[in-house]
Protein backbone atom coordinates (compact mmCIF):
# COMPACT_ATOMS: atom_id res chain seq x y z
CA UNK A 1 0.00 0.00 0.00
CA UNK A 2 2.96 2.53 1.18
CA UNK A 3 4.94 1.68 -1.86
CA UNK A 4 2.49 2.01 -4.37
CA UNK A 5 1.85 5.55 -2.56
CA UNK A 6 4.94 6.63 -2.48
CA UNK A 7 5.64 4.87 -6.33
CA UNK A 8 2.43 6.94 -7.23
CA UNK A 9 3.76 10.45 -5.36
CA UNK A 10 7.17 9.93 -7.85
CA UNK A 11 5.50 9.63 -10.15
CA UNK A 12 3.26 12.30 -9.82
CA UNK A 13 6.38 14.22 -9.28
CA UNK A 14 7.52 13.73 -12.62
CA UNK A 15 4.82 14.39 -14.31
CA UNK A 16 4.23 17.48 -13.04
CA UNK A 17 8.21 18.25 -13.56
CA UNK A 18 7.63 17.22 -17.02
CA UNK A 19 5.07 19.61 -17.96
CA UNK A 20 6.40 22.31 -15.69
CA UNK A 21 10.01 21.95 -18.21
CA UNK A 22 7.83 21.43 -20.94
CA UNK A 23 5.89 24.94 -20.54
CA UNK A 24 8.84 26.58 -20.33
CA UNK A 25 10.71 25.06 -23.56
CA UNK A 26 11.59 27.60 -26.22
CA UNK A 27 11.03 30.79 -23.18
CA UNK A 28 14.78 30.65 -22.80
CA UNK A 29 14.57 31.55 -18.54
CA UNK A 30 12.48 29.08 -16.59
CA UNK A 31 9.34 30.75 -15.13
CA UNK A 32 7.00 28.62 -12.74
CA UNK A 33 3.29 30.88 -12.55
CA UNK A 34 1.75 30.66 -9.15
CA UNK A 35 -1.31 28.38 -10.80
CA UNK A 36 1.76 26.49 -11.69
CA UNK A 37 2.62 25.42 -8.20
CA UNK A 38 -0.90 25.15 -7.56
CA UNK A 39 -1.47 22.40 -9.82
CA UNK A 40 1.99 20.62 -8.16
CA UNK A 41 0.61 21.54 -4.39
CA UNK A 42 -2.32 19.46 -5.68
CA UNK A 43 -1.27 16.81 -7.09
CA UNK A 44 1.45 16.60 -3.84
CA UNK A 45 -1.58 16.50 -0.94
CA UNK A 46 -3.49 14.01 -3.47
CA UNK A 47 -0.40 11.57 -3.54
CA UNK A 48 0.88 11.90 0.50
CA UNK A 49 -1.69 10.77 2.54
CA UNK A 50 -2.90 6.98 3.24
CA UNK A 51 -6.02 5.78 5.02
CA UNK A 52 -5.61 4.90 8.54
CA UNK A 53 -8.15 3.99 10.84
CA UNK A 54 -11.50 5.85 10.79
CA UNK A 55 -9.84 8.58 8.43
CA UNK A 56 -9.79 7.89 4.72
CA UNK A 57 -8.16 10.17 2.27
CA UNK A 58 -11.06 11.82 1.66
CA UNK A 59 -10.65 13.70 4.22
CA UNK A 60 -8.52 15.87 1.92
CA UNK A 61 -11.79 17.09 -0.76
CA UNK A 62 -12.42 20.50 -0.31
CA UNK A 63 -15.65 22.33 -0.35
CA UNK A 64 -15.82 25.50 -1.80
CA UNK A 65 -15.39 27.43 0.92
CA UNK A 66 -11.82 25.20 2.07
CA UNK A 67 -10.53 26.27 -1.20
CA UNK A 68 -11.26 30.05 -1.11
CA UNK A 69 -10.12 29.74 2.93
CA UNK A 70 -7.22 28.33 2.07
CA UNK A 71 -5.94 30.58 -0.76
CA UNK A 72 -7.01 34.32 1.03
CA UNK A 73 -7.13 33.17 4.37
CA UNK A 74 -9.32 35.81 6.55
CA UNK A 75 -8.85 38.30 4.00
CA UNK A 76 -11.84 37.19 1.68
CA UNK A 77 -12.97 39.94 -0.35
CA UNK A 78 -16.50 41.29 0.51
CA UNK A 79 -18.04 39.55 -2.50
CA UNK A 80 -17.02 35.92 -1.70
CA UNK A 81 -17.53 37.12 2.35
CA UNK A 82 -21.31 38.42 1.71
CA UNK A 83 -21.65 35.20 -0.60
CA UNK A 84 -20.62 32.61 1.57
CA UNK A 85 -22.09 34.02 5.12
CA UNK A 86 -25.72 34.35 2.95
CA UNK A 87 -25.52 30.86 1.98
CA UNK A 88 -24.01 29.30 5.28
CA UNK A 89 -27.08 31.06 7.53
CA UNK A 90 -29.91 30.06 4.69
CA UNK A 91 -28.68 26.29 5.62
CA UNK A 92 -28.04 26.41 9.46
CA UNK A 93 -30.30 23.62 10.65
CA UNK A 94 -32.45 24.76 13.65
CA UNK A 95 -33.46 22.84 16.74
CA UNK A 96 -36.18 20.32 15.37
CA UNK A 97 -38.25 21.01 18.38
CA UNK A 98 -37.35 24.82 18.55
CA UNK A 99 -35.37 24.61 22.03
CA UNK A 100 -31.82 25.73 22.26
CA UNK A 101 -31.03 25.39 25.62
CA UNK A 102 -29.85 21.87 27.44
CA UNK A 103 -27.97 21.30 30.73
CA UNK A 104 -24.95 23.05 30.71
CA UNK A 105 -23.20 20.55 32.91
CA UNK A 106 -22.92 18.12 29.86
CA UNK A 107 -21.48 21.58 27.71
CA UNK A 108 -19.42 21.63 30.15
CA UNK A 109 -17.96 18.27 29.67
CA UNK A 110 -18.12 18.68 25.70
CA UNK A 111 -16.65 21.94 26.00
CA UNK A 112 -13.74 20.01 28.13
CA UNK A 113 -13.31 16.85 25.53
CA UNK A 114 -10.85 16.94 22.78
CA UNK A 115 -11.72 13.75 21.07
CA UNK A 116 -13.16 12.44 18.36
CA UNK A 117 -12.42 12.12 14.57
CA UNK A 118 -8.71 11.47 14.14
CA UNK A 119 -6.99 8.59 13.08
CA UNK A 120 -6.63 7.27 17.23
CA UNK A 121 -9.95 7.74 18.10
CA UNK A 122 -12.58 5.08 17.59
CA UNK A 123 -15.68 5.04 15.11
CA UNK A 124 -19.21 5.41 17.01
CA UNK A 125 -17.93 7.51 19.78
CA UNK A 126 -19.01 10.95 20.97
CA UNK A 127 -17.17 13.82 19.45
CA UNK A 128 -15.80 16.19 22.09
CA UNK A 129 -16.31 20.02 20.97
CA UNK A 130 -12.40 20.76 22.16
CA UNK A 131 -13.98 24.48 22.91
CA UNK A 132 -11.18 24.99 25.74
CA UNK A 133 -8.58 24.32 23.29
CA UNK A 134 -9.07 27.89 21.63
CA UNK A 135 -11.67 29.67 24.25
CA UNK A 136 -11.77 30.79 28.08
CA UNK A 137 -14.76 29.62 29.06
CA UNK A 138 -15.34 29.33 32.84
CA UNK A 139 -13.37 31.10 35.50
CA UNK A 140 -12.64 27.61 36.97
CA UNK A 141 -10.51 26.53 33.89
CA UNK A 142 -7.68 28.55 33.71
CA UNK A 143 -5.93 25.85 31.02
CA UNK A 144 -7.57 27.36 27.97
CA UNK A 145 -6.62 28.38 24.58
CA UNK A 146 -6.16 32.12 23.08
CA UNK A 147 -7.18 31.46 19.14
CA UNK A 148 -10.56 32.52 19.64
CA UNK A 149 -11.98 35.35 21.70
CA UNK A 150 -12.63 34.44 25.58
CA UNK A 151 -16.26 33.76 26.09
CA UNK A 152 -16.49 34.00 30.11
CA UNK A 153 -19.31 36.20 31.25
CA UNK A 154 -20.64 35.34 27.21
CA UNK A 155 -24.50 34.77 28.47
CA UNK A 156 -24.11 37.91 31.04
CA UNK A 157 -23.07 40.46 28.77
CA UNK A 158 -25.06 39.40 25.74
CA UNK A 159 -28.40 38.30 27.69
CA UNK A 160 -30.05 34.89 27.45
CA UNK A 161 -33.05 36.38 24.83
CA UNK A 162 -34.04 33.88 21.80
CA UNK A 163 -31.82 35.93 19.51
CA UNK A 164 -28.72 35.50 21.31
CA UNK A 165 -29.88 31.82 21.61
CA UNK A 166 -30.22 31.59 17.66
CA UNK A 167 -26.85 33.39 17.28
CA UNK A 168 -24.91 30.78 19.13
CA UNK A 169 -26.56 28.13 17.86
CA UNK A 170 -25.60 28.97 14.27
CA UNK A 171 -22.58 29.90 15.59
CA UNK A 172 -21.98 26.77 16.48
CA UNK A 173 -23.60 25.09 13.71
CA UNK A 174 -21.55 26.46 11.15
CA UNK A 175 -19.45 29.85 12.35
CA UNK A 176 -18.87 30.88 8.80
CA UNK A 177 -22.68 32.12 9.13
CA UNK A 178 -21.35 35.31 10.67
CA UNK A 179 -17.14 35.37 9.61
CA UNK A 180 -16.47 33.61 6.55
CA UNK A 181 -13.26 31.46 7.09
CA UNK A 182 -12.62 31.60 10.52
CA UNK A 183 -10.88 29.11 12.18
CA UNK A 184 -13.46 27.65 14.16
CA UNK A 185 -14.97 23.92 12.66
CA UNK A 186 -18.53 23.64 11.92
CA UNK A 187 -19.79 21.65 14.43
CA UNK A 188 -23.12 20.70 12.80
CA UNK A 189 -22.53 20.63 9.34
CA UNK A 190 -20.18 18.87 9.45
CA UNK A 191 -21.39 16.14 12.56
CA UNK A 192 -19.07 16.72 14.73
CA UNK A 193 -21.63 17.59 17.33
CA UNK A 194 -25.07 16.05 17.18
CA UNK A 195 -28.18 18.46 18.10
CA UNK A 196 -28.43 17.44 21.40
CA UNK A 197 -24.52 18.23 22.36
CA UNK A 198 -24.91 21.61 20.73
CA UNK A 199 -28.17 22.25 22.66
CA UNK A 200 -25.92 21.60 25.89
CA UNK A 201 -23.04 24.31 25.10
CA UNK A 202 -25.36 26.63 24.10
CA UNK A 203 -26.91 25.73 27.79
CA UNK A 204 -23.31 26.05 29.15
CA UNK A 205 -22.53 29.83 27.82
CA UNK A 206 -25.98 31.77 28.42
CA UNK A 207 -27.70 29.58 31.12
CA UNK A 208 -27.82 32.27 33.89
CA UNK A 209 -26.83 29.12 36.51
CA UNK A 210 -23.90 28.28 34.39
CA UNK A 211 -20.51 28.88 36.23
CA UNK A 212 -19.38 30.87 32.74
CA UNK A 213 -22.28 33.41 34.09
CA UNK A 214 -22.58 32.73 37.65
CA UNK A 215 -18.82 33.08 38.54
CA UNK B 1 -27.80 54.83 40.73
CA UNK B 2 -24.26 56.68 41.23
CA UNK B 3 -23.55 53.53 43.22
CA UNK B 4 -24.43 51.10 41.13
CA UNK B 5 -22.59 52.84 37.74
CA UNK B 6 -19.47 53.08 40.14
CA UNK B 7 -19.94 48.86 41.00
CA UNK B 8 -20.63 48.23 37.57
CA UNK B 9 -17.60 49.90 36.69
CA UNK B 10 -15.07 48.12 39.32
CA UNK B 11 -16.63 45.04 38.10
CA UNK B 12 -15.87 45.59 34.46
CA UNK B 13 -12.50 46.45 35.24
CA UNK B 14 -11.89 43.40 37.51
CA UNK B 15 -13.08 41.28 34.35
CA UNK B 16 -10.96 43.61 32.04
CA UNK B 17 -7.67 42.95 34.32
CA UNK B 18 -8.40 39.08 35.42
CA UNK B 19 -7.57 37.88 32.15
CA UNK B 20 -3.73 39.77 31.27
CA UNK B 21 -2.87 39.26 35.07
CA UNK B 22 -4.23 35.52 35.10
CA UNK B 23 -2.16 35.14 31.67
CA UNK B 24 1.18 36.75 32.90
CA UNK B 25 1.23 34.07 35.91
CA UNK B 26 0.68 30.93 33.97
CA UNK B 27 3.67 32.15 31.01
CA UNK B 28 6.07 32.87 34.01
CA UNK B 29 5.16 29.41 35.24
CA UNK B 30 5.39 27.63 31.81
CA UNK B 31 9.29 30.11 31.09
CA UNK B 32 10.42 28.55 35.02
CA UNK B 33 8.89 24.73 34.13
CA UNK B 34 10.89 24.74 30.53
CA UNK B 35 14.16 26.09 32.22
CA UNK B 36 14.34 23.77 34.56
CA UNK B 37 13.78 20.48 31.96
CA UNK B 38 16.84 22.48 29.68
CA UNK B 39 18.91 22.00 32.23
CA UNK B 40 19.11 18.03 31.49
CA UNK B 41 18.07 17.21 28.13
CA UNK B 42 18.01 13.34 27.78
CA UNK B 43 18.25 13.47 24.29
CA UNK B 44 21.88 13.65 24.76
CA UNK B 45 21.18 9.70 25.02
CA UNK B 46 20.05 9.69 21.76
CA UNK B 47 22.70 11.86 20.23
CA UNK B 48 25.61 9.42 21.61
CA UNK B 49 23.78 6.63 19.94
CA UNK B 50 23.13 8.10 16.61
CA UNK B 51 26.87 9.02 16.88
CA UNK B 52 27.75 4.89 17.21
CA UNK B 53 25.34 3.86 14.52
CA UNK B 54 26.81 6.69 12.26
CA UNK B 55 30.31 4.62 12.84
CA UNK B 56 28.72 1.26 12.87
CA UNK B 57 28.42 -1.39 9.87
CA UNK B 58 25.43 -2.39 9.68
CA UNK B 59 22.74 -4.38 7.10
CA UNK B 60 23.08 -6.68 4.49
CA UNK B 61 26.33 -4.51 2.95
CA UNK B 62 27.76 -4.50 6.39
CA UNK B 63 29.03 -0.65 5.53
CA UNK B 64 28.95 2.17 7.87
CA UNK B 65 26.63 5.65 6.78
CA UNK B 66 30.44 7.65 6.76
CA UNK B 67 30.22 8.25 3.32
CA UNK B 68 26.40 9.25 3.52
CA UNK B 69 26.21 12.72 1.77
CA UNK B 70 23.56 15.33 3.39
CA UNK B 71 24.75 17.90 0.94
CA UNK B 72 28.07 19.07 2.47
CA UNK B 73 30.29 16.13 0.51
CA UNK B 74 30.28 12.69 1.23
CA UNK B 75 30.69 12.25 5.43
CA UNK B 76 29.93 15.85 6.34
CA UNK B 77 27.45 15.90 9.84
CA UNK B 78 28.30 19.39 10.64
CA UNK B 79 26.27 21.99 9.33
CA UNK B 80 24.14 19.66 7.66
CA UNK B 81 21.28 19.74 9.46
CA UNK B 82 20.18 23.72 8.73
CA UNK B 83 20.47 23.63 5.10
CA UNK B 84 18.45 20.81 5.14
CA UNK B 85 15.48 19.86 3.03
CA UNK B 86 17.92 20.76 -0.31
CA UNK B 87 17.79 19.10 -3.50
CA UNK B 88 20.02 16.14 -4.32
CA UNK B 89 21.73 15.23 -7.61
CA UNK B 90 21.65 11.39 -7.59
CA UNK B 91 18.45 11.45 -6.49
CA UNK B 92 16.82 14.04 -8.30
CA UNK B 93 14.48 14.91 -5.34
CA UNK B 94 14.19 17.49 -2.79
CA UNK B 95 14.78 15.48 0.27
CA UNK B 96 14.64 16.46 4.39
CA UNK B 97 17.08 14.56 6.84
CA UNK B 98 14.80 11.54 7.08
CA UNK B 99 14.08 10.41 3.81
CA UNK B 100 17.98 11.17 3.07
CA UNK B 101 19.05 9.20 5.79
CA UNK B 102 16.78 6.27 4.15
CA UNK B 103 18.57 7.07 0.89
CA UNK B 104 21.81 6.32 2.56
CA UNK B 105 20.63 3.47 4.49
CA UNK B 106 19.58 2.14 1.53
CA UNK B 107 22.22 2.52 -0.99
CA UNK B 108 25.50 2.19 1.45
CA UNK B 109 24.11 -0.38 3.99
CA UNK B 110 21.53 -2.21 1.76
CA UNK B 111 18.66 -1.43 4.02
CA UNK B 112 14.78 -1.16 2.13
CA UNK B 113 14.05 2.50 2.39
CA UNK B 114 10.87 1.43 2.23
CA UNK B 115 10.73 -1.10 4.89
CA UNK B 116 12.02 1.51 7.13
CA UNK B 117 9.30 4.09 6.06
CA UNK B 118 6.37 1.48 6.74
CA UNK B 119 7.74 0.46 10.47
CA UNK B 120 6.06 2.23 12.99
CA UNK B 121 7.48 5.64 14.87
CA UNK B 122 9.35 4.18 18.18
CA UNK B 123 9.97 0.33 16.52
CA UNK B 124 13.22 -1.28 14.62
CA UNK B 125 15.02 1.17 12.26
CA UNK B 126 12.70 4.15 13.35
CA UNK B 127 14.75 3.77 16.90
CA UNK B 128 17.94 4.32 14.81
CA UNK B 129 16.94 7.14 12.69
CA UNK B 130 15.34 8.89 15.99
CA UNK B 131 19.16 8.33 17.22
CA UNK B 132 20.59 9.71 14.02
CA UNK B 133 18.67 12.68 13.10
CA UNK B 134 18.84 13.98 17.17
CA UNK B 135 22.79 13.36 16.78
CA UNK B 136 22.75 15.12 13.23
CA UNK B 137 21.23 17.92 14.25
CA UNK B 138 23.27 18.60 17.90
CA UNK B 139 25.88 18.67 15.27
CA UNK B 140 24.18 21.92 14.14
CA UNK B 141 23.55 23.56 17.15
CA UNK B 142 24.07 27.60 17.12
CA UNK B 143 23.61 27.63 14.07
CA UNK B 144 21.13 29.46 11.79
CA UNK B 145 19.23 28.01 9.16
CA UNK B 146 20.46 28.33 5.75
CA UNK B 147 18.43 26.42 3.51
CA UNK B 148 19.59 26.97 -0.26
CA UNK B 149 16.76 28.16 -2.83
CA UNK B 150 19.38 28.16 -6.17
CA UNK B 151 17.52 25.24 -7.60
CA UNK B 152 13.85 25.17 -9.48
CA UNK B 153 13.58 21.89 -7.23
CA UNK B 154 13.95 23.88 -3.93
CA UNK B 155 11.85 26.82 -4.62
CA UNK B 156 9.42 24.24 -5.86
CA UNK B 157 9.17 22.32 -3.20
CA UNK B 158 9.20 25.73 -0.68
CA UNK B 159 5.88 26.54 -2.93
CA UNK B 160 3.95 23.44 -2.26
CA UNK B 161 5.15 23.44 0.93
CA UNK B 162 3.62 27.17 1.42
CA UNK B 163 0.27 25.67 -0.37
CA UNK B 164 0.21 22.86 1.90
CA UNK B 165 0.64 24.91 5.40
CA UNK B 166 -2.52 26.82 4.24
CA UNK B 167 -4.77 24.22 3.18
CA UNK B 168 -7.57 24.02 4.85
CA UNK B 169 -9.71 20.22 5.17
CA UNK B 170 -11.02 17.62 7.24
CA UNK B 171 -14.33 17.19 9.27
CA UNK B 172 -12.49 20.39 11.30
CA UNK B 173 -11.22 23.01 8.50
CA UNK B 174 -7.90 22.88 9.99
CA UNK B 175 -4.89 23.52 8.54
CA UNK B 176 -1.35 24.08 9.68
CA UNK B 177 -1.94 27.51 9.36
CA UNK B 178 -5.23 27.25 11.97
CA UNK B 179 -2.95 26.86 14.99
CA UNK B 180 0.67 28.38 13.54
CA UNK B 181 -0.56 31.68 11.15
CA UNK B 182 -0.60 34.03 14.57
CA UNK B 183 1.54 35.53 16.48
CA UNK B 184 1.02 34.90 20.46
CA UNK B 185 -1.51 31.81 20.72
CA UNK B 186 -1.87 29.41 22.82
CA UNK B 187 -3.61 25.74 22.65
CA UNK B 188 -4.90 25.23 26.25
CA UNK B 189 -1.32 26.25 27.64
CA UNK B 190 0.85 25.53 24.88
CA UNK B 191 2.32 28.35 23.60
CA UNK B 192 2.22 28.10 19.63
CA UNK B 193 4.87 29.66 17.10
CA UNK B 194 3.91 31.93 14.11
CA UNK B 195 5.17 29.55 11.30
CA UNK B 196 4.84 32.31 9.03
CA UNK B 197 7.38 34.30 9.97
CA UNK B 198 11.67 33.60 10.80
CA UNK B 199 12.19 33.59 14.24
CA UNK B 200 9.34 31.69 15.12
CA UNK B 201 9.80 29.45 12.24
CA UNK B 202 13.50 28.67 13.46
CA UNK B 203 11.89 28.30 16.83
CA UNK B 204 9.21 25.95 16.09
CA UNK B 205 11.47 24.06 13.00
CA UNK B 206 14.70 24.17 14.82
CA UNK B 207 13.41 22.38 17.76
CA UNK B 208 12.59 18.90 16.40
CA UNK B 209 13.76 16.76 16.65
CA UNK B 210 13.00 17.06 20.15
CA UNK B 211 12.91 14.72 23.32
CA UNK B 212 9.47 14.65 24.90
CA UNK B 213 9.34 14.64 28.52
CA UNK B 214 5.40 13.47 28.64
CA UNK B 215 6.12 10.30 26.65
CA UNK B 216 9.67 9.87 26.86
CA UNK B 217 10.36 9.66 23.70
CA UNK B 218 12.69 11.23 21.09
CA UNK B 219 10.23 12.84 17.81
CA UNK B 220 11.79 13.53 14.92
CA UNK B 221 10.63 16.21 12.49
CA UNK B 222 8.40 13.70 10.47
CA UNK B 223 6.97 12.12 13.70
CA UNK B 224 6.12 15.79 15.07
CA UNK B 225 4.36 16.32 11.26
CA UNK B 226 2.71 13.33 11.69
CA UNK B 227 0.70 14.34 14.85
CA UNK B 228 -0.43 17.62 13.63
CA UNK B 229 -1.50 15.97 10.77
CA UNK B 230 -3.36 13.85 13.02
CA UNK B 231 -4.75 16.36 15.64
CA UNK B 232 -6.00 18.33 12.20
CA UNK B 233 -8.01 15.77 11.23
CA UNK B 234 -6.50 14.71 8.30
CA UNK B 235 -5.40 11.28 7.24
CA UNK B 236 -2.02 9.72 7.67
CA UNK B 237 0.84 11.33 5.74
CA UNK B 238 3.10 8.60 4.56
CA UNK B 239 6.76 8.82 5.97
CA UNK B 240 8.63 11.00 4.16
CA UNK B 241 6.25 11.71 1.05
CA UNK B 242 6.46 15.29 -0.37
CA UNK B 243 3.83 16.63 1.48
CA UNK B 244 5.84 16.38 4.72
CA UNK B 245 9.21 17.45 2.72
CA UNK B 246 7.69 20.91 1.22
CA UNK B 247 6.26 21.45 4.72
CA UNK B 248 9.79 21.29 5.94
CA UNK B 249 11.49 23.12 2.95
CA UNK B 250 8.38 26.11 3.71
CA UNK B 251 9.58 26.03 7.74
CA UNK B 252 13.20 25.99 6.98
CA UNK B 253 13.21 28.38 4.30
CA UNK B 254 11.16 30.60 6.35
CA UNK B 255 13.30 30.46 9.44
CA UNK B 256 16.86 30.97 7.30
CA UNK B 257 18.93 33.60 8.60
CA UNK B 258 17.02 34.33 12.00
CA UNK B 259 17.15 32.23 15.09
CA UNK B 260 20.24 29.27 16.13
CA UNK B 261 18.96 26.14 16.24
CA UNK B 262 18.90 24.52 19.15
CA UNK B 263 17.55 20.74 18.09
CA UNK B 264 17.29 18.28 20.02
CA UNK B 265 15.30 20.41 22.10
CA UNK B 266 13.56 19.48 25.00
CA UNK B 267 9.64 19.94 24.69
CA UNK B 268 6.63 19.19 27.34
Amino acid sequence: MNIRIRQGAIALAVLATLATVAGCAGTGAPTVSSADYDKDAAAVMAASFREQGIVKTDRLTQDEVMVACSKFGHSLDDELRERFQAATLAEVKWPSDGKYIGDWKEGEKIAQSGRGLTWTDKAGEANGGNCYNCHRITKKEISYGTIGPSLYQYGKVHGNTESTQKYVWAKIWNPNAYSACTNMPRFGTHGILDEKQIRHIVALLLDPKSPVNAE
Amino acid sequence: MKNSTYAACVAASALMFATPVLADATAEGIAKYREALAEGNPAELWEMRGEELWKEARGPKKATLEKCDLGQGPGVVKGAFVTLPRHFADTGRVQDLESRLLTCMETLQGIPADEVAKTPFGKGEQKNIEALVAWISAESRGMKFNLPMAHPEEKRMYEIGKRAFNYRGGTHDFGCVTCHGEDGKRIRLQDLPNLTKGPDAARGFGSWPAYRVSSGELWSMQRRLNDCFRQQRFPYPVYGSDVTIALSSYLGVTANGTVESIAPAIKR
